[in-house]
């Protein structure tokens, strides 16, 4: 550090970028601080590949001011590819080379000398458990191996600033608890991190600071709970067998709203504890329940909030535009459902 | 000043890469290595004794006549895997993480070119042998087998650099057939496998005047003693252009493949 205050990572001013007529990125400003996690929450075509791919020095802003490590990323290219590491949304490992294979790629384009780089390889494949796989084909490997390798590819070269695009998008609940785990690891090491995700509860669990980008611009941003806290959306669906009971519990639960005959959801914290109280009072009240589900705020309800619109429909309009495949799309539907099934 | 070194490094961790590409996916071995000794077979034991006999001037036989043609052929073979696998490179996503790195930008196609050079000119060997053993003959000095192994690698060369732009270019796979189609088509316009002599007057000007007869009558002139004529220069000049076209070309897709 050559400033008595420790200066940012990454800054961003007025960053804006357009593909022929759409404004993908229409004058963002964001900073992140050493050390810590940085997360933009959007959803697809929302512009969030398009602010990391000009991060990292992949593509150039049409206009803004930015510092990544204290260098431009155009005029000092260089300078900033050696202090960064990037694992984009689709892995870009090697299909034809096994993982230690990739791995040793990397320690030849980072000029490791020649025990070291084996060294680092396996330490790299200890660490993020591909001992096993180390000498397969990449192209054999699960989509979570396939992350973990492009990760631990990106980690060859020990970047200062680590840019995560997506990192979790397509993948199995169990998986994606292992990458959040390998990414707070990385954070406990000093790394910086800037995440991309389209998940509230990824933002949630990794995020010291985030950001919400929508069509091109950050709509909202603050610390996890200062966001959730501008939104609304969390409440307990209860089930009952009959309208009568359905009826009487509502009586009974202040600020709970019908659901056709039989459903009755009951804003709030949804925490266990509130849980627990909830399910007592229904008990001491005898009222019989069948179901219960638990809806805590996800992405839905912060676009509803902050933009008005449904996530999904932010995303469409700026998909058509953005030409994002409508592959990615399903997947995404789908990993989404898995994780509400799964709660947390 | 380590700049170069570390270019020379960096080209020589990605020249590494594609070779253990062309041992790891087999199919690569096979196109490079089996279809040119195929088709050697093919024209030699099928159509050769059809062929043969109106071709070969001054009577020669005919497996003398077409082994430059086949050699050509085994250039084209191995341009149309180079930017398959260069596609490859682009649509899988390797080479946006290369332009993260800081590495020497040209290294990554300069190993693919390289890497093309010296499987070619590996099948080429192996060609030749095999057309040994089925009776091929020459009556070329050393000096005069150099001369045509330099010739066959700047064509290499000159191919290679289209093959990187057209894999650069290509969206997709499917998208470098066209080009796959185009060097391994062009032989047959070509005084490869038949005297120019024989075709129909607007055939026969397009035949003279593509890249790949004055190569091809270079090759046989050195490998057979014919007369080259003005054939040398005209080759070396296409072989030439077309390298610095492909070159410049690839050069400025890679400097805006990024942006896709």
């Amino acid at each position: 550090m050559n400033t008595a205050a420790p200066s940012p990572a990454i800054t961003a001013a007025g960053l804006r970028k357009s593909f022929g007529e759409k404004a993908v990125l229409d004058g963002v400003d964001l900073s992140v601080a050493e050390g810590t996690v940085f997360c933009l929450l959007g959803p697809n075509g929302a512009g969030k590949t398009t602010a990391v791919r000009i991060l990292s020095t992949l593509i150039e802003a049409d206009g803004g001011t930015l510092r990544v490590a204290g260098h431009d990323p155009v005029r000092e290219s260089a300078a900033v590819r050696s202090a960064i590491g990037v694992t984009g949304q689709f892995s870009a490992v090697d299909g034809l080379l096994t993982g230690r294979e990739n791995l040793l790629l990397m320690a030849d384009l980072h000029h490791l000398p020649g025990r070291r780089r084996r060294e680092r390889a396996a330490e790299l494949l200890e660490r993020f458990d591909l001992v096993d796989a180390a000498d397969r084909r990449a192209s054999t490997y699960s989509g979570g191996m396939r992350r973990r390798l492009d990760l631990a590819m990106t980690l060859v070269g020990e970047p200062k600033i680590i840019f995560l695009d997506e990192p979790t998008t397509g993948l199995d609940p169990r998986s994606r608890r292992t990458m959040w785990q390998i990414v707070r690891d990385l954070v406990d090491r000093g790394v910086t991190i800037f995440l991309t995700t389209q998940y509230l509860d990824e933002a949630d669990e990794l995020a010291d600071r985030i950001a919400v980008l929508d069509q091109g611009r950050i709509v909202a941003s603050g610390t996890p709970a200062e966001l959730k806290r501008r939104v609304p959306g969390g409440h307990i669906r209860l089930q009952f067998p009959d309208e009568a009971r359905a009826a009487s519990a509502e009586r009974l639960l202040a600020g709970s709203s019908r659901e056709g005959e039989l459903f009755l959801n009951v804003p709030g914290d949804a925490g266990v504890g509130a849980l627990r109280a909830l399910l007592t009072r229904l008990d001491e009240a005898a009222i019989e329940v069948d179901a219960l589900s638990v809806h805590t705020p996800d992405l839905d309800d912060v676009f509803f909030a902050l933009t008005g619109r449904p996530a999904a429909e932010a995303g469409e309009t700026a998909n058509e535009t953005a030409g994002e495949t409508a592959d990615d799309d399903d997947q995404t539907t789908e990993n989404h459902l898995v994780q509400k099934e799964s709660g947390r | 000043m380590s700049t170069l070194t570390f270019a020379a490094r960096d080209s020589a961790t990605m020249l590494k890469r594609s070779l253990l590409h062309t041992v790891r996916y087999p199919v690569t071995l096979i196109v490079a290595l089996g279809v040119p000794a195929m088709l050697l077979l093919l024209f030699v034991g099928v159509f050769g004794g059809a062929l043969g006999a109106g071709s070969v001037p001054s009577g020669g036989r005919y497996i003398d006549y077409v082994v430059p043609g086949i050699l050509l052929m085994t250039v084209g073979y191995g341009a149309s895997t180079t930017s398959q696998s260069v596609n490859r490179d682009m649509t899988e996503g390797i080479i946006a993480r290369f332009r993260t790195m800081a590495i020497s930008r040209s290294s990554v196609l300069t190993g693919h070119v390289v890497g093309a050079l010296i499987r070619t000119m590996v099948s080429a060997v192996v060609l030749v042998g095999v057309a040994l053993l089925m009776g091929y003959r020459s009556n070329a000095t050393v000096l005069e087998w150099l001369g045509a192994a330099g010739l066959l690698a700047l064509l290499t060369l000159a191919l290679s650099w289209l093959a990187v732009a057209v894999g650069l270019a290509a969206g997709s796979v499917e998208g470098t057939s066209g080009f796959a189609l185009l060097v391994q088509l062009l032989p047959f316009i070509s005084s490869a496998f038949v005297p120019t002599a024989t075709m129909s007057v607007a055939v026969r000007w397009f035949a003279h005047n593509q890249p790949f007869t004055p190569v091809i009558d270079t090759l046989r002139g050195l490998l057979l003693g014919t007369p080259i004529g003005h054939s040398g220069f005209i080759a070396v000049a296409w072989c030439l252009g077309l390298a610095v076209a492909g070159f410049l070309w690839s050069v400025s897709l890679f400097k805006r493949s990024a942006a896709r």
